[in-house]
This record gives C-alpha cells, structure tokens and sequence, in this order.
C-alpha cells in the first residue's frame, strides 16, 4: 500500500493530482509530493522496517508508488562505516561515511530512478528518458532494460567513454548531442513537451526526486533510530541535499525518531559552485553559472533546487563549501587511503569540503557528522590518472623487488626477519 | 497563439533596466509576472510571454543579447549527473 496523497506546489501550496506534472499552473513553482502521514505512522514501525527487505523498498510506505510496479535491482541499504581513520586525519571524534559507491550502477541515482521507473510504469508509460553527464544515464538504462522499456538516453557528445559505454551496454537508444551543455538542457525540454515519454528529471521528478529521502531513512535506522548532528552532502540541483533534510523531518513526524538537529551541510567545486556561492554572500538568491570543473556529476549551473537548499542551510544552521579541482582530487585520494573506498570526483569534493569545514570551524570536533558518498570511483578514472603513486615495475625476482622496494621505502626493503 | 514560461536573472548592473517592459513594447508579447525575487547582487523574475511562437523566440532572443540570462521557469538544467 502507498500513502502519498497529492502534489503540492512548493511555493503557493496549491493541491495537484498525482499527474505526470511538475510545475504549479498559477506561480510555476515546483511540485512535490505531499503523503498521509497519519496513515503511514499507523502503518509503519521499527520493527516493520527492520523485518523488511534489504533495499530501499523497506520504505515502502513512504515511497510515492505501488510497491507492485518496482523494478527491483537491489537498491539502497547501502553501509554506513564508522571512518575513525579519516575521522583522526580530519580532528573529527564521531565521523561516518554512507557508501552509496556500492548501489547496482554504483551511484545514488539508482534510488531516484527506482521510484521514478516505478510511478512511470503505475502511469502506463513503455519508454524512460534522461539527459545525464553520466551517473543518471547509466541507472536509467539499467532500470528500463530490466523492466523491458524502451529508454532514451541524451548526453553530451564530448563525455569520456566509459561513461558512455556504462550506459551503452544496457542498450537504449543512446544520443550523443552535438554542441554545448545549454543546447542539450534545450533539446531535452522541448522533446519533453511532445513525446509520450516518463522524463525522469521533468515529467516525473516530483516522484523521482522524493528517492533521495531513502538515504536520510537508512542513516537515521543505521545509526540506531536518530538523525546525527551534522551532514556533509554534494550540491548538483540540490534536490539530493533537500530530500536528505526532508527525509530526517518525515521520519520524526511518523514517529520513529525524536525531532532532527541535523546541520545541513553542503559542497561543491569552485567551478560550479552557484549554491556555496550564494550561501558565501548571504543571499538566497544565486547567480546560475557555466560549468568549469572536473567533478562533472555536480557541473548545474542552474540548479533547479538551489533556493531550497540555500533554504535549508538557513533553516538548520549548516552551510557551504566549495573547493579546486586539485582539492577534489587530493579528496578523493584521501577517502580512498584512509578508509578504502574509491570515490568518484562528486566524493573528492565532499571530503574536501569536509576537510576545509572542520578546519574553519563550521563543524566542531565534537558534531557526530555524516558524509555522503554518492558515486563510485571507476566512472572517473580520467581524474586520478597521473595522480598517484607510480607502481614499482621489477623483473621477476626477488633481488630486483628488494633493490626498487629499497629506492622508495630504505626500511621495507630486505626478506622479513624468520621468513622461510 | 503560443506561451512559454521562462526565468530572468539580472545581475546588479541589469536591475535598473526595465527589461520586462521593453519587451512588451518591441514585440507582440504579453508578459505575466508570477514570482519575482530581488536584493542588492540579483533579480529574478518569473514569467509566462504569450503570442506568436517565433515572436516569443525573437524576444527571448532579444533579453539575452541585452545581457538576461533566460531559462526555463521550472526546471533549471534538465541535464543531470550525480
């Protein structure tokens, strides 16, 4: 059974059906989905939770779709690790890391699309559409194939391959659109308008958005039914941060955690950073911006959500960061070093938001603190290539390992002492 | 006869420029304000143009030229990533 009861435009708070539709009539405001709530507390529990499957359907009561159209790859319930290494590093006593690299595409975005796949089918839609730089396209792809639709997939046409291949392998109808970001964002709009299509980020995104709210779910359930001091979230369009916030207050208005004292927190790179921008200059008002940075999963210039974040960061006390692209990559090997999980550019920018968080102060050593890791390492290889520490290359004996070993490391090199 | 629905963004050398009312008067298009946002770095404003669609286009058009930056009302970049 699902309970969510209507849309409601974001701005006017004016009452829509639960269409395919995304934009109030009157103040073209965003919708969003509203849910009985009273139903939901009455129909759900910890322990209904806790005996439920290990994906993100173990929400179901709060997802707005029928359960029965679910395309189920697995999604959600992903680790929360305890990260005491990166925590020590940093000069944080209570840090956690939600590993959402491990999802079935290896990003956050199989949580949006499973809902969206879901409602597109209640809707009776056959085919799904995107326009992604890569982690959306890739889990659109994924989802249709296994549902049997028909998908259409728009990316740039200057994308590495592997992002390309990532989504080309599940085979949709794959276009790679000549010229710039902004003409994509044109193309993709106007076929929205006149094609039968579930758009997942358009037509459906009031649904597809409401995902996101699975990460707040499991983290508040991980950390034993409580919401921590402190999240650390990347800003694309903001929806992923917003949803985050959202899914904290929902859990304590059903009853299952005591009201949020979260600080919301979120990060971007300093060439795409509108939202930071903004939030640095006290306005909740930001200037949409042309992307210029490596972490591509976070290149909105113009993000659809970014006065609601700025909202949130004002509402909660949290705030901003953004950091260079050489931060980024320092971030990303920091995280993988410390802790062993490969991100891809959008985690480089978390931790070193983080990182330069903790060190100004915003958040205090003692702030349990919560960072999402929302995209595996593997989609952005390019970034840390040349990066790293070059592999010892040795002949195949174990006087030549000793003598390179030796040239790095003096201390390591030699047989271990009572080695056979 | 067409509508589009569209978001200005003036940056602070821009706000003073009746923008919105040049456009009515260069070309066949009526515009209806339905949220609208300005402090001392940014204004924006959203609107629906009304009429024909290639007059509405050159209109637009014509706000860019003269510095506005214009997008959907809505959406924001449709394009997504992480």
């Amino acid at each position: 059974m699902s309970f969510e009861s209507a849309l409601r435009c974001r701005e006017c708070g004016r009452e829509y059906p639960l269409d395919p539709i995304f934009s109030c009539e009157f103040c073209f405001g965003p919708l969003e989905v509203d849910y009985d709530y009273d139903g939901i507390r009455a129909a759900m529990s910890r322990e209904s939770i806790s005996a439920g499957p290990a994906t993100l359907w173990r929400y179901a009561e709060l997802l707005p779709c029928d359960p029965q159209y679910r395309v189920d790859l697995g999604t959600g319930f992903t680790p929360l690790i305890r990260a005491d290494r990166l925590a020590e590093r940093l000069g944080l006593e209570r840090l956690w890391l939600k590993n959402d690299t491990v999802n079935p595409t290896w990003s956050f975005k199989d949580r949006v699309v499973s809902v969206a796949i879901a409602r597109a089918r209640e809707f009776g839609f056959d085919a799904m559409a995107c326009a992604s730089t890569g982690n959306l396209a890739n889990s659109v792809a994924a989802h249709a194939s296994s549902a049997g639709m028909e998908a259409y997939v728009f990316i740039p046409d200057d994308l590495e391959q592997g992002k390309v291949v990532n989504s080309n392998v599940y085979d949709p109808t794959l276009v790679m659109v000549e010229g710039s970001y902004d003409d994509v964002n044109r193309l993709c709009t106007e076929l929205s308008a006149d094609r039968n299509w579930a758009f997942v980020n358009i037509n459906v995104r009031p649904y597809y958005a409401e995902g996101s709210r699975t990460l707040a779910f499991e983290v508040a359930e991980q950390l034993g039914w409580r919401a921590p001091d402190h999240v650390v979230a990347p800003l694309a369009s903001g929806s992923l941060y917003t949803k985050i916030w959202k899914g904290f207050k929902e859990f304590e208005r059903v009853g299952l955690i005591d009201e949020p004292q979260t600080r919301m927190s979120g990060a971007q790179a300093t060439g795409c950073s509108p939202i930071a921008k903004a939030y640095k200059e006290g306005t909740l008002n930001f200037l949409p911006q042309k992307p210029d940075t490596i972490a591509r999963s976070l290149a909105i210039g113009n993000p659809a959500d970014g006065y609601y974040a700025l909202k949130t960061m004002e509402e909660t006390g949290g705030g901003a960061e953004m950091t260079s692209d050489a931060e980024i990559i320092e971030g990303v090997k920091l995280l993988a070093e410390t802790e062993g999980i490969f991100a891809e550019t959008a985690g480089g920018v978390t931790i070193a938001c983080l990182k330069k968080m903790v060190e100004s102060g915003h958040i205090r050593p003692q702030e349990e603190t919560v960072a999402f890791i929302t995209g595996a390492g593997l989609k952005t290889v390019e970034a840390v290539q040349g990066q790293l520490t070059e592999p010892l290359r040795v002949p195949a004996n174990a006087e030549a390992f000793d003598e390179a070993l030796g040239a790095r490391h003096p201390v390591l090199a030699g047989a271990p002492a009572g080695g056979a | 006869m067409a509508t589009k629905r569209v978001r200005f963004t003036f940056e602070p050398n821009q706000i003073k420029r009746p923008v919105i009312y040049e456009l009515g008067h260069k070309f066949e298009v009526v515009t209806s304000i339905r949220m609208a946002d300005v402090d001392d770095s940014i204004g924006w404003v959203v609107l629906e143009l009304e009429g024909d669609s290639d007059e509405i286009e050159r209109s637009v058009a014509w706000a860019r030229e003269v510095g506005v930056r214009v997008d959907d009302a809505t959406l924001g970049d449709v394009v997504e990533g992480s």
